[in-house]
């Protein structure tokens, strides 16, 4: 995982500097010379998605997104900037927590014994290019879930540990984004090896790049580059300023987590019942969402078994199964399972909020359920009147 | 070991009722951490699946012991299996029951149905320091007669009370029937110097310790173990969700006084 690089610059090593396009094109080849997978934006199936980048020219130059509730377009700009887009259905935790994960296989030996053998997770060196500020605080809450607690979880860690990561400041957001109402962006503030900010203007298009790390400091001095000058430092600035300015969505300015444990038998929760599909689509989209369930297979011979880790949803009917039938049977529990878990009892269980305000699950709900709209609408019906955090 | 089970045999099979099978697995290799009491431990029937199991008594040595009802495909699979068969285990998972918040204090044991399996090891503690302890009180609810679990080991949980109700009588039956709160008025223990311990069906936790608490125990002495899901027993899964509990991780054994409003709320 990566720290502050504080003041341990190596030799030659470089904190500040301004890229062009072919400074990032230089940056894709000098983490690939060093044997990383680097992942990236790119534009496909109608869709600005996330896979291996074998050059920079892959990334989504001159793409945008419109976004609304339940709308995703991909739309030109003019600007020919690489990172003007928002989250799109994809996030981190594809690479760091995957879908679908064995964890052990058995055998059953002629005389009835077993075998079983631990999964030796493959070691992979990703470089993540373009994490937006709140996706990289959706790593940090990862980090916490899988390996902050007394179990550590070895296929997250051994995708996690080292991951370079190349944080890309939001001057673009969408219009269901909501990180300043969470605290999460559009600045980067801390946990990166990189942070970009990209600046396009009368003077050109261009990169604002900072090292966070030693790594972070060290990949950037092999990078064709020019000093940072005060005329792009200020452009950066405002840039991710005027962002703050034009977010889509807001909570309510309320303690959610309060909001949350007071409001669990709120009529609104039968509102968006007649909304909801329970289809789970928030959670596979949102970029916490960390819930598994297990499949245990064998094969034809029935003496091979594997024990299989695949991604779950909390709007599954089996997801809270009893032997008496589930606990939660009513499509209201769940959505409400959902979003009081998101907001609320999350802090007590991993010591912060579930969202970051990327407004994935807004964008992606097929019928457009917004969840700051709930919120706001549980805040209304619980009285509107507690005071801010 | 915490995801990757370790192989157990069946070293003894006990067959307790027509669906209910008490076994005795000892580790064909490195064995797993000690239990303590209120415990569980993911036992997998090879090839079927994986389930919280919670110990029902804990031996010397590296020996575990679980008391499986069979309600699904595992547990059935496991009830199935004979002497010599193999499983695999992983574990200890969970808070425990808390017996050193007992010392010196009247104890109540309060089961229903198969929830007398996790508190087996508890009453063991208890009896075999019985000047640790005040009055041990053991009451235990049963669909039917032929559904008490332990009823050769009864008669030595008689002192100085224990008492068994049943849902349905059978020929025969000379005993109680009705639910299991309508034995609390008859134990024999003083309410603010009592620690009570309580498993069963959620309904008969949340109506016991309601009764307890009425009666004058302090939430707080009122030990509950609860069930949800469970997957992982790591804390990953997310399954075991009671509202801002983890029940793998800040259970099962929790306090009423932490668990009663999280049990008021229907389908939480």
């Amino acid at each position: 995982m990566t720290g502050p690089a504080e003041n341990r610059l190596p030799p030659g090593g470089v904190t500040e500097a301004v890229l062009d396009r072919s400074g990032l094109a230089a940056l894709v080849t000098a983490l690939r010379r060093r044997g990383r997978t680097v992942i990236g934006p790119t534009v496909r199936d109608g869709a600005i998605v996330l896979d291996e980048l074998d050059s920079a020219t892959a990334l989504p130059y001159g793409w945008g997104v419109e976004l609304e509730a339940g709308t995703y377009r991909l739309r030109r700009r003019d600007d020919g900037a690489a990172f003007a887009h928002s989250a799109g259905p994809q996030s981190w935790k594809s690479f760091l927590h995957p879908e679908r994960v064995r964890q052990w296989s058995a055998d059953r030996g002629p005389g009835g014994d077993l075998t079983v053998r631990e999964e030796r997770p493959e070691r992979v060196s990703y470089a993540f290019l373009g994490v937006r500020p709140c996706d990289l605080r959706a790593i940090r809450i990862l980090d916490r879930v899988m390996a902050g607690g007394r179990y550590h979880d070895p296929a997250y860690l051994s995708r996690r540990t080292g991951a370079f990561l190349i944080v890309v400041e939001c001057t673009e957001p969408g219009a269901t984004c909501f990180c300043v109402s969470m605290g999460t962006g559009p600045a980067a503030d801390a946990g990166y090896d990189l942070a970009l900010t990209e600046v396009v203007d009368a003077e050109g298009h261009r990169f604002l790049c900072r090292s966070g790390t030693e790594e972070g400091a060290a990949v950037l001095a092999e990078l064709p580059r020019r000093a940072a000058d005060d005329t792009t430092r200020t452009a950066a600035v405002l840039g991710v300023r005027e962002a703050a300015e034009r977010m889509g969505r807001s909570m309510p300015p309320v303690d959610l987590r309060t909001l949350m444990r007071d409001t669990l038998e709120a009529d609104r929760w039968d509102d968006v019942t007649a909304r909801c599909l329970s289809c789970g689509n928030c959670t596979m989209v949102c970029p916490t969402c960390f819930c598994t369930t297990t499949e245990d297979v064998t094969d034809l011979t029935g003496d091979h078994a594997e024990r299989w880790r695949r991604w779950d949803s909390c709007y599954d009917l089996d997801f809270s199964l009893l032997h008496g039938g589930p606990v939660r049977a009513t499509p209201r529990s769940r959505y409400r399972q959902w979003l009081t878990h998101k907001l609320g009892t999350w802090h007590d269980q991993f010591d912060s909020s579930g969202c970051v305000g990327c407004g994935r699950c807004i964008v992606w709900c097929p019928t457009g359920i917004d969840l700051t709209e709930e919120a706001h609408a549980l805040h209304r019906e619980a009285g509107g009147s507690q005071e801010a955090p | 070991m915490t995801l990757t089970p370790l192989p157990y045999r069946v070293d003894d099979r006990r067959e307790e009722t027509r669906d209910t099978v008490t076994f005795t697995l000892a580790p064909s290799g490195e064995p797993l951490a000690p239990f303590s009491p209120g415990q569980f431990a993911m036992v997998y029937a090879f090839g079927v699946g994986e389930i919280p199991v919670s110990v029902s008594r804990i031996l010397d040595g590296s020996r575990l012991v679980h008391t499986v009802r069979a309600v699904g495909a595992v547990s059935r699979a496991l009830c199935g299996l004979g002497p010599g068969a193999q499983v695999a285990v992983r574990g200890p998972f969970g808070t425990g029951w808390d017996t050193t918040a007992a010392r010196g204090r009247d104890v109540l044991v309060v089961a229903g149905g198969i929830g007398l399996a996790p508190l087996r090891p508890l009453i063991d503690t208890v009896l075999a320091e019985p000047e640790t302890y005040g009055r041990l009180n053991v009451l235990a609810g049963a669909r039917s007669p032929g559904d008490l679990l332990y009823s050769d080991e009864v008669p030595f949980w008689r002192s100085p009370f224990a008492e068994f109700t049943v849902d349905r009588p059978s020929a025969g039956w000379t005993g109680r029937v009705g639910i299991v709160t309508g034995l609390i008025d008859e134990a024999r223990f003083a309410p603010s110097g009592t620690t009570a311990f309580v498993c069963g069906p959620e309904v008969m936790i949340r109506a016991t310790a309601r009764a307890l608490v009425h009666r004058g125990v302090d939430a707080a002495r009122i030990q509950v173990s609860l069930e949800r899901n469970m997957r992982c027993a790591t804390g990953h899964c997310g399954h075991c969700q009671l509202g801002p509990l983890l029940l793998c991780r800040d259970g099962p054994v929790v306090g009423y006084d932490r668990a009663e409003s999280l049990l008021t709320v229907r389908e939480l």
